[in-house]
C-alpha cells in the first residue's frame, strides 16, 4: 500500500520537477532570442526546414479536409435546401478549427519528432557539452532560431493550409456538385469575420511555441529519461514529444476556443 | 617523432582543492586535490568508473562539484557568474572523445564556429585559420566532408582542431586514444607533444591508456574508485609501491573478495 502511495508521489514530484525544468528552460531560450550575435544562418535553415519543407504535406492534407468537409456539409445541407451556405460553412470550420489544428498536427509528425530526436542525438553526442565549452550558448545557437522559425513558419503554413482547405472545398463544390462558384465564394467572403481569421492567428501562434517547446525540451533533456540510454532513449523521448505535444495542443485549442469565440 | 620537453613553469594554472562530486546519493569523487602547471602536460588516468570523465566535467564547469572549489587563475568556477564562464572558456579548448562535432554542419565549418562566434575576423581570415589547423592534423582534404564521413580518428583530430582554433591557453583532451588504432592512437599523442611544443599550452589529458599516458605526460594523476592515489612524474608512477597503481600498470584484474555467505547472499538476491 505504501509503495503505491511513495510511487504515485514520487510520480507527481517526477512531473512537477520536470515542468519546472521546462519553465526554464522556456525562460533561458526567450533570453537565447535577445542575445547576440544571433544565429541568422540557422534561423533561414530551420525556416527552410519547418515552412518550406512542411508545404508539401500542407497543400496535400489542406486540399483534402477541404474536400472531405464539403462533402460531408453537402450531404447535411441537402436536406434543408441550404447547400448554397456551404462555402462559409467550410471557410469557417477551416479558419476556425480545422486549419490551425491539422496544422499542428502535421508539424508535429514532422518536424516535431524531427527536431526531437536532432537534439536528443546532440545531447548524446555531448554536442552541447562542447557548445557550452567553446562559450556559445546551445540557447541562443541551437535553440533560439528554432523557436523562432516555428514562430514565423507554423502561423504562415496554417494560412496557407486555410486557403488550399477552402479551395478544396470549392473544387468539390463547383466542380463536382454544380454549385455557382461566384455564389460559393460569396459565401465565404459574408461568413468569414475577423475575429475568424484572429482565432486562426491566434491558434497558430500558441500551438507553434507549444510544439518546438516540447520538442526541443524533451530531446535536450533526454539524459535524465529514467532507466534508459542511447538509441532507445532517443525513440522514448521522441515518442513522449509527438504525444505530449498534439495532447497539449487540442488542450491548449479548447482552452482557446473558449476565450475567442 | 616529436620528443616530450617539459619546460613546465612551476606557477599553478589550475588548482582543484578537497573536491566531492557526486550524481545523486552516488558519491564518485572524494577529497580531490590536484594542481596543474603551466605548460606542463597532466594525464589523468584511471580505470573504468574511476571518476575521472567526473573530475574532467567538474573541471569544465559542466557539472557542479558537491564540494570544494577548483580555481583557474585565481577563478574559483564554481562560484563564477556567467559571463566569467564565458570569458574563461574562450582561453579554453575541449577535444571530445568522439569529437562531439555539430552533425548539422560541415567539418570546416565546425572549425570555423568559435571564430565565427568570438570574433570579428572577416570570412577569408576565419578560411585561412581554419586550413592551418586543419593542415596541422592532417585533414586538409577533408574540409567539405560531413562529421557522419569522417572515421573515428579524424573525428578525434577534427576536433582537436576546433578546440585549438581560438589557440587557447589551456586544452582539455577526453581519451584520445580510445578505440583508435596503435598508429593513429601514436599519431594523436605526437599532435599533442607537438601543440604543447607549438603553442606552449597546458594540455590535460583524461585517459586509461598506460601507454599514451606514458608517452605525453610530465605528470600523472591516478585515480582509483573516486580517490586520487598519486600525482607524479612518469618515473614516479613507475616507481609506486602502492597495489592499485601497480595493479593498473601491470593490467592486472580487479579480484574483488567475497566470502562463502555473501557469494550466496548475491547469487540469491531477490529469490523467495
Amino acid at each position: 500500500m505504501f509503495t503505491q502511495i511513495e510511487k504515485l508521489g514520487s510520480s507527481f514530484i517526477g512531473r512537477i520537477e520536470e515542468l519546472g525544468r521546462f519553465g526554464l528552460f522556456l525562460y533561458s531560450v526567450i533570453l537565447g532570442v535577445f542575445s547576440r550575435p544571433f544565429g541568422f544562418r540557422e534561423l533561414v535553415k530551420q525556416i527552410a526546414f519547418i515552412g518550406a519543407r512542411s508545404m508539401p504535406i500542407i497543400l496535400l492534407s489542406g486540399l483534402f479536409t477541404g474536400m472531405v468537409l464539403a462533402i460531408q456539409f453537402y450531404a447535411a445541407l441537402v436536406d434543408f435546401g441550404a447547400v448554397d451556405r456551404m462555402g462559409g460553412a467550410v471557410a469557417q470550420s477551416i479558419i476556425q478549427e480545422l486549419g490551425p489544428v491539422m496544422t499542428a498536427l502535421m508539424v508535429i509528425a514532422r518536424v516535431g519528432s524531427a527536431t526531437c530526436a536532432e537534439i536528443a542525438i546532440m545531447r548524446s553526442e555531448q554536442q552541447f557539452d562542447a557548445l557550452t565549452c567553446m562559450a556559445i550558448s546551445p540557447y541562443r545557437y541551437v535553440m533560439a532560431p528554432r523557436l523562432l522559425a516555428a514562430i514565423v513558419s507554423i502561423p504562415l503554413l496554417t494560412a496557407i493550409y486555410n486557403l488550399v482547405g477552402i479551395f478544396g472545398g470549392y473544387v468539390v463544390g463547383v466542380f463536382l456538385k454544380d454549385l455557382s462558384g461566384t455564389a460559393f465564394m460569396q459565401t465565404v467572403i459574408d461568413t468569414i469575420s475577423w475575429s475568424d481569421l484572429r482565432m486562426s492567428v491566434v491558434k497558430s501562434f500558441l500551438f507553434a511555441i507549444l510544439i518546438i517547446w516540447i520538442a526541443m525540451g524533451k530531446g535536450f533533456f533526454v539524459h535524465l529519461e529514467k532507466g534508459v540510454s542511447g538509441a532507445e532513449a532517443v525513440g522514448r523521448v521522441t515518442t513522449k514529444a509527438v504525444v505530449a505535444s498534439a495532447i497539449s495542443m487540442l488542450f491548449v485549442d479548447y482552452i482557446a476556443s473558449s476565450f475567442l469565440i | 617523432m616529436t620528443q616530450k620537453t617539459a619546460k613546465t613553469n612551476t606557477k599553478s594554472l589550475i588548482e582543484v582543492n578537497q573536491l566531492d562530486s557526486a550524481y545523486g546519493d552516488r558519491q564518485v569523487l572524494n577529497d580531490i586535490n590536484l594542481s596543474v602547471n603551466e605548460g606542463e602536460i597532466l594525464v589523468i588516468m584511471g580505470g573504468s568508473g574511476s571518476g575521472k570523465s567526473t573530475l574532467l566535467k567538474n573541471m569544465l564547469g559542466l557539472m557542479p562539484p558537491s564540494a570544494g572549489e577548483i580555481l583557474f587563475d585565481g577563478l574559483n568556477i564554481c562560484d563564477a557568474n556567467r559571463s566569467q564562464l564565458s570569458k574563461l572558456r574562450r582561453s579554453m579548448g575541449v577535444a571530445f572523445q568522439g569529437g562531439a562535432l555539430l552533425s548539422s554542419m560541415s567539418v570546416g565549418d565546425n572549425i570555423k564556429l568559435p571564430l565565427r562566434q568570438h570574433t570579428d575576423l572577416d570570412e577569408n581570415t576565419i578560411s585561412i585559420m581554419s586550413r592551418l589547423k586543419l593542415e596541422l592534423m592532417n585533414l586538409a582534404d577533408y574540409e567539405d566532408l560531413m562529421p557522419s564521413e569522417l572515421s573515428g580518428g579524424m573525428l578525434k583530430r577534427a576536433g582537436l582542431a576546433r578546440a585549438v582554433i581560438m589557440d587557447p591557453k589551456i586544452l582539455f583532451f577526453d581519451e584520445p586514444s580510445a578505440g583508435l588504432d596503435p598508429v593513429t592512437s601514436v599519431e594523436l599523442d605526437q599532435l599533442i607533444l607537438q601543440l604543447r611544443t607549438a603553442m606552449n599550452m597546458t594540455i590535460i589529458v583524461v585517459t586509461h591508456e598506460l601507454e599514451s599516458a606514458f608517452t605525453i605526460a610530465d605528470r600523472i594523476a591516478v585515480l582509483f574508485d573516486g580517490e586520487l592515489v598519486i600525482t607524479g612524474t612518469v618515473d614516479e608512477i613507475k616507481a609506486c609501491t602502492d597495489s592499485r597503481v601497480i595493479n593498473l600498470i601491470n593490467r592486472t584484474p580487479r579480484d574483488i573478495q567475497l566470502d562463502a555467505d555473501q557469494y550466496l547472499s548475491r547469487l540469491t538476491k531477490g529469490a523467495e
